[in-house]
């Protein structure tokens, strides 16, 4: 069979679960719903010959479960009364999401087909690759030697985002010790 | 094409999620949503038919996949990690301080 074929299949699971992850009521079988399209992804990442992809798509998709759950578990009392708002705001969101997939869908015309990449620069990677780099594999080559400033920049932007979570929640114990101003 | 549009159609559940959503539990699970077809988008790209995953093996060499969009994809999968601790840091400090989820009950954010 085809890789477009499993791919369609995928990708159908994928839409369904994500649909399924935002209507359902309960908080917890939503968090464990999107598990379902990051699953997918990492599978659809074997199909498209990524392993390294699928590997760190699986251990992300774990990860996030671990930390959604950990931080919403027993958070349940967030009952959302439904009012006109809320239901035009639906109908604005699902109207505005078909108008946009409507009209662009001939922008994806002009991108080439699926299964044949331009590849310019990419092919210097394959072929001068091993010679240039010494590395087996080509992905690790690309991250840490070709385009190791782009990674360098990634890792700062990781380490700004971590220490921020960190420096968020560590707030609230130093008020809470201290008996300040927290209402 | 179809892949194309399936998986832009799965951004735009995303988009629809962080629009018409109250819950900032769902914003957050809307903005992963995003999240995922962005890199599937870029990896789907990268596919060439008929070609191996980019890693060398010895003996003959067979046509490979696009290694850049891949290498580029994983350092952005980490990243979406970290994003998504710091968003859940701060829902969890807006729980601390409001005792609710819903985006529209969380009032002294108005300007």
């Amino acid at each position: 069979m085809p890789v477009e074929t499993w791919l369609t299949f995928t990708l159908g699971f994928m839409i369904l679960g994500s649909i399924v992850a935002l209507e359902l009521k309960d908080i917890l079988s939503s968090i464990i719903a999107i598990g379902i399209v990051g699953l997918g992804v990492s599978m659809s990442f074997l199909f498209l010959q990524a392993p390294d992809l699928a590997i760190v798509q699986f251990l992300f998709e774990i990860f996030a479960l671990i930390i959604l759950v950990r931080a919403f578990i027993g958070k349940e009392n967030h009952q959302l009364e439904s009012s006109s708002t809320n239901k035009v705001m639906t109908g604005v969101g699902i109207v505005a999401a078909a108008a946009i997939f409507f009209l662009s869908i001939p922008v994806f015309r002009l991108l080439p087909p699926f299964g044949e990449p331009l590849m310019q620069v990419s092919q210097h990677y394959l072929d001068a690759g091993a010679a240039e780099t010494g590395a087996a594999n080509l992905v690790a080559s690309v991250i840490l030697d070709y385009r190791a400033y782009d990674t360098l920049g990634e890792v700062t932007v990781l380490f700004t985002a971590i220490l921020g979570a960190f420096a968020i929640l560590r707030s609230t114990a130093t008020h809470k010790t201290a008996g300040g101003d927290h209402e | 094409m179809t892949v194309y549009l399936l998986c832009f159609a799965l951004f735009l559940v995303g988009v629809y999620g962080v629009i018409a959503k109250r819950d900032l539990i769902k914003i957050i699970l809307s903005i992963g949503i995003m999240g995922y077809a962005a890199n599937l988008f870029l990896i789907l790209f990268a596919y060439k038919h008929g070609a191996t995953f980019p890693i060398l093996t010895g003996g003959k060499v067979s046509p490979m996949v696009d290694p850049l969009p891949q290498a580029l994809v994983l350092t952005s999968i980490v990243i979406e990690l970290g994003t998504t601790a710091l968003l859940v840091a701060l829902v969890v400090r807006l729980f601390q301080k409001y005792g609710t989820f819903d985006i529209a009950k969380i009032r002294r954010l108005r300007g």
